[in-house]
């Protein structure tokens, strides 16, 4: 218990410290401004590392599952889809006709229509088996990806352009009014999961004994994965896919905090993801100079991790 | 009383369960027995709401089980089945202590503390409490469950093969302790079994299912005889008697 609180307080520590290192780091020219920029960008960062962070770990106790991220569900295959196709559709003139702010708006809709649907699909059929519905999120997302690929190759090398700014993660296009409602969303999501965060410890034992302890575990379940699929569709949207993220930092946590409760894990996760998040745009500003994106570089460091755990794990 | 009326259920065209009727006896030790895919598991799962029947409905103590809210009905039946994969970091303790999560929501009170402990000395598991569950033995683990389920301290106890994987030590340890249950706190327990032998030494009971159907219920004295046993599981029995306790021998 004791060991924990102090882990926790040292992560509040290094994430502090992070955060300075990248306002102040290397500040020249119109200070303001620059810091101005910097603010915007800490905040995206700590937004989409605390969402994504979240909503991996919930993910992962509904599923039992520790090497799942929502990802599987085919959440960014949608997006990407989404943003190949009105580039196709568009061609160079995408911009003009579509707003940032619309984007965001129509690739979050998206997102939430594609989930609720499969939701739909899977609970209502009665089969209500969580691993059916992730077969069925991965098949559609496998069939999504394929087909965006399909329309990128239909596309000119200067179109593809605007489409590939789009595909891979980044947090230098930030837009203030999107990063409102991204926050506005995030905290109303917090909101509707307060009342329901007694449950995570006991949905971690499986169904079964969630319902033998009187969880109403169809209820609380969908909660949960409505809650998750806001978090990632508006985290997705806001800066691109980050794939692995998840999977690299709920395993970090899993493996410095020994124990099963989700209100140590939570907040030692939010933590761990925002220091990975940070910590890998500040490598990329000024040690890459730009020359890599975040998403290729939490990829590569999360793909790594990933090998690491399927290679050491007997039993998953 | 666990009164089971008329329940049906099938998967696709496969009938399972075709209107089985029993009223499981309050305060006793009731086993059900059957060849596999007889239903067994099926009834005990639709009892304890883990399972939807397709017609049919369960009365406990008088009062539908649909009519319960699922945590109230928390507090009157607990369900333990036979596998129980964790690989949560989790002491033996703190899966004791969600025995009252029932009641509590998560909030242990001091009652809550006294539950979890005696249960804790119930099993006999003073000296592990604190260990992790991956690192226990089967015996042990099954121990820990039962005293989680001991923990919700619920008038019915249903388990699915309480006994799988285990040794004979431990099994009979298991179900001395079930019969203690039983007979010191009147608990009423019911189980699914194969081990025809601990059945016949252990139950009040005895309900035997075959072809989708409820085959013979009666005291254990009655249904563990050659004639009926025969019926049930399509093979030769014979029966011998030691110190006025029946053996099967089936071998």
């Amino acid at each position: 218990m004791k060991k924990n609180s102090r882990r926790i307080a040292l992560l509040v520590t290094l994430t502090l410290l992070l955060v300075a290192v990248f306002f102040l780091y290397d500040l020249t020219g119109n200070r303001e401004y620059v810091l101005e920029r910097r603010a915007y960008k800490v905040a995206a960062l700590l937004l989409v590392a605390g969402s994504i962070g979240y909503s991996s770990l919930v993910f992962q106790t509904l599923t039992g599952n520790r090497i799942l991220t929502p990802a599987i569900m085919g959440f960014e295959a949608v997006y990407l889809l989404f943003q190949t196709v009105i580039v196709f559709i568009y061609g160079d003139k995408t911009f003009r006709v579509l707003t940032e702010s619309a984007n965001f708006g129509w690739s979050v809709l998206m997102m939430l229509g594609f989930a609720v649907l499969i939701y739909l699909f899977v609970f209502r059929r009665e089969k209500n088996n969580m691993y059916f519905l992730l077969l069925t999120g991965l098949i559609l997302g496998t069939l999504f990806t394929t087909l965006s690929s399909f329309v990128q190759m239909l596309l000119d090398p200067n179109e593809f352009s605007l489409a590939e700014a789009r595909i891979f993660a980044s947090f230098n296009r930030m837009n203030t009014a999107l990063l409102g409602y991204a926050a506005g969303a995030g905290a109303l999501m917090l909101i509707l999961a307060w009342h329901y965060h007694k449950y995570l410890d006991v949905l971690a034992l499986g169904r079964e004994q969630a319902i033998n302890l009187g969880v109403n575990y169809k209820g609380v379940t969908l909660v949960f994965l409505f809650i998750i699929s806001v978090l990632v569709s508006v985290s997705t949207a806001l800066v691109g896919p980050i794939t692995f993220f998840g999977i690299l930092v709920t395993n970090l946590t899993y493996e410095l905090f020994k124990t099963h409760r989700h209100s140590v894990l939570l907040p030692a996760c939010a933590l761990i993801s925002s220091i990975t998040l940070v910590a890998g745009q500040f490598l990329v500003e000024h040690l890459f100079n730009m020359t890599t994106t975040i998403s290729i570089l939490i990829n590569f460091i999360g793909g790594v991790y990933f090998l690491y755990i399927l290679l050491k794990a007997k039993k998953l | 009383m666990i009164e089971v009326k008329d329940i049906s259920r099938s998967y696709g065209e496969k009938i399972i369960l075709d209107e089985v009727s029993v009223s499981l006896p309050k305060g006793k030790v009731t086993s059900l027995i059957g060849s596999n895919g007889a239903g067994k598991s099926t009834l005990l799962s639709i009892i304890s709401r883990l399972l939807k029947q397709n017609g049919g409905t369960v009365l406990l103590d008088s009062r539908d089980i649909d009519d319960y809210k699922t945590r109230i009905l928390a507090q009157h039946l607990s369900i333990l089945k036979q596998a129980n994969p964790l690989d949560l970091k989790l002491t033996v303790r703190e899966l004791v202590s969600f025995g009252r999560f029932p009641y509590s929501q998560g909030r242990l009170t001091p009652v809550d503390e006294e539950h979890v402990d005696r249960a804790i000395r119930y099993l006999n598991l003073q000296d592990i409490a604190g260990q992790y569950m991956d690192e226990l033995s089967g015996g042990q683990k099954q121990r820990a469950f039962l005293a989680m389920v001991v923990a919700q301290d619920t008038d019915y106890i249903l388990l699915d093969e309480p006994l799988n994987n285990l040794d004979m030590k431990h099994a009979v340890q298991i179900m001395k302790t079930l019969r203690k249950l039983c007979d010191e706190k009147g608990k009423t327990i019911v189980m699914v079994i194969h081990d025809i032998n601990f059945a016949s030494q252990y139950s009040d009971f005895i309900v035997a299912l075959k072809d989708s159907r409820v085959a013979f219920f009666d005291t254990a004295e009655r249904v563990i005889v050659p004639e009926v046993l025969q019926k049930v599981f399509d093979m030769e029995f014979k029966i011998v008697e030691t110190e006025g306790k029946k053996i099967c021998n089936y071998y």
